[in-house]
């Protein structure tokens, strides 16, 4: 990697920022305006949204289980086994379930777009695009960005109910727990604030999915080779953010609801 | 190089329905990318049923003034005018509307691989709410210009180099465009598949008298558009008689950014210029 002076290295960056804030900007309001294209949104709805279901449904459901698994053996040693249910509760929908939801889609999701788009880019596709007439942003940019926040706000609720239920398969199962009580004490842990603060997430999670996704294919540069950096940068980015943003919003509800 | 077009030639030149309007204007045009110099200084008239050929060496900057003529990119200096709009000031949403009155056939095709050869064909009508049947008939229409009606259901992947090319030509007239932009549309191809494209830009050049821009690195082809015309009874391509040129075809030489050739057929055979002359050889 050639080596450049800080200046032109924050230079840069700053300018990767603004292209970024742009794009997002652009991609939002274009909804507001026509043409607006519901079929393109329709299908990334199916592509992201059912596409992740199977993904989304084993991560939650297993991480349903090995919270249950690993907790219980912690509140054996208060005597408070029969609090699983509100300790897999609280963790899959304040936590788990939004981020490890928006973790595999982002694994999953941000870098199709890259790629796709990155493909598109630098086979001059996006170009023709333009030539014929069509805002590349309005017609790849806003249905992934729509279609993503959508979907992965019900992938978030699949992801806490599987994860729930794998609780309770477990709590079940292995240690003997009684169904209908792991369930009531998982419904009665869950307040307002907590569901609030686990479906706010997957709405920002959403966000960051489609647009770094897009924005690192829409900047794709060097063939096939920059395809793949551009896909690999997609979901780094778009991870690594996920994680701080769910800080951000973390602290944020905490803040509103005092919980 | 036709070293056989005599001066008396340009007596038996074609008829060509140019006007004085001018269709694409540089004006002191530069653009640099990183901080090599690419288009320096480039100015050029292209005028209403003009074909204007743009020959030169690899990594001249002929596709980067192709993208400036069509707005994709911008330039650091000068002024382009494309139907008297000027598109180095225009807003993006602004050059959408412009674009809808120019085609433009990309060195790779370009083709949107999801899609199958219809819908590429008809992206542009899709676009603009064309009822499916209208459309459907308009694409019928476009892949026989190009003789292609046999592929409407196949997919880019299905086609071969030459084919894609000609879809791609295809999408490019269905719309009927006052201005078609041809980058390198033989660009790899084998010579009898590249002969079958220009005669395709013929063609599109005598039935429409569309003014075009055309970038091409085979000399031949260049000659075989100056010497050529569409016969529309027989419906062939064939030399113009007595060994005449057409007039609306002009050249437009580019070498290291530079412009160092802008004038018609009979100019360029007859050049002094040394390195032009070496170039032509």
């Amino acid at each position: 990697m050639p080596f450049v002076s800080p200046e032109i290295f924050a230079k840069q960056i700053i300018a990767s920022v603004q292209d970024y804030s742009i794009l997002s900007w652009r991609a939002v309001a274009n909804l507001f305006s026509r043409p607006r294209y519901w079929a393109d949104i329709y299908t990334q709805m199916d592509s992201i949204g059912v596409g992740s279901m199977p993904i989304v449904v084993l991560t939650g459901f297993f991480t349903g289980c090995v919270l249950a698994l690993q907790s219980a053996t912690s509140l054996q040693a208060f005597g408070s086994v029969s609090l699983t249910g509100n300790l897999v509760a609280l963790s899959m929908v304040k936590e788990l379930g939004p981020v490890l939801t928006g973790l595999m889609v982002s694994g999953r999701n941000a870098s199709g777009m890259a790629s796709e788009i990155g493909s598109m880019k630098v086979t001059e596709q996006i170009d023709a695009m333009r030539a014929l007439g069509t805002d590349p942003v309005r017609k790849l940019v806003t249905p992934r960005l729509y279609a993503t926040v959508f979907m992965l706000f019900f992938l978030t609720v699949v992801s806490d109910a599987v994860g729930i239920a794998g609780g309770a398969l477990v709590s079940v199962t292995l240690m003997g727990l009684n169904a209908s009580s792991y369930f009531h004490n998982s419904y009665r842990a869950l307040q307002y604030g907590d569901v609030v603060q686990g479906l706010t997430k997957p709405l920002f999670s959403g966000f960051i999915i489609a647009t770094v996704g897009c924005y690192f294919g829409m900047t794709t540069k060097g063939g096939t080779q920059g395809v793949g950096k551009a896909t690999t940068q997609a979901v780094v980015y778009s991870s690594v953010f996920i994680i701080i943003v769910d800080f951000i919003v973390s602290r944020a509800m905490i803040g509103i609801f005092g919980r | 190089m036709p070293a056989d077009i005599a001066p008396g030639d340009v007596s038996q030149t074609q008829q060509s329905p140019s006007s004085a309007d001018p269709v694409v204007v540089f004006e002191d045009v530069s653009i640099t990318f990183d901080v090599k110099p690419v288009l320096q200084n480039i100015s050029f008239t292209v005028y209403r049923g003009e074909t204007r050929i743009i020959l030169g060496p690899a990594g001249g900057g002929k596709s980067v003034l192709m993208k400036l003529a069509n707005g994709l990119i911008r330039p650091d200096s000068g002024t382009i005018r494309v139907f008297g709009e000027d598109v180095t000031r225009m807003r993006e949403t602004d050059l959408f509307k412009l674009r809808a009155r120019i085609g433009m056939v990309f060195q790779e095709s370009a083709l949107f691989d999801s899609l199958s050869v219809e819908d590429n064909v008809a992206y542009r009508l899709h676009e603009d709410r064309v009822p499916d049947e209208e459309a459907h008939k308009r694409v019928i229409e476009a892949l026989q210009f190009v003789e292609l009606e046999n592929t409407i259901e196949k997919f880019p992947s299905e086609l071969s180099g030459g084919m894609r090319r000609r879809v791609s030509i295809a999408r490019a007239i269905i719309a009927k465009p006052d201005l078609i932009l041809y980058d390198s549309p033989t660009g790899g191809l084998d010579p009898i598949t590249s002969t079958t494209i220009i005669d395709l830009v013929i063609k599109q050049r005598d039935v429409s008298h569309t003014t075009s821009l055309l970038i091409t690195h085979r000399l031949q082809d260049a000659f075989l558009l100056a010497r050529n015309r569409f016969n529309q009874q027989t419906g062939k391509i064939e030399p113009i008689p007595n060994g005449g040129i057409d007039d609306s075809t002009k050249f437009l030489v580019l070498n290291e950014g530079h412009v160092v050739f802008d004038g018609n057929t009979h100019e360029l055979v007859h050049t002094n210029d040394p390195w032009l002359k070496e170039y032509l050889s």
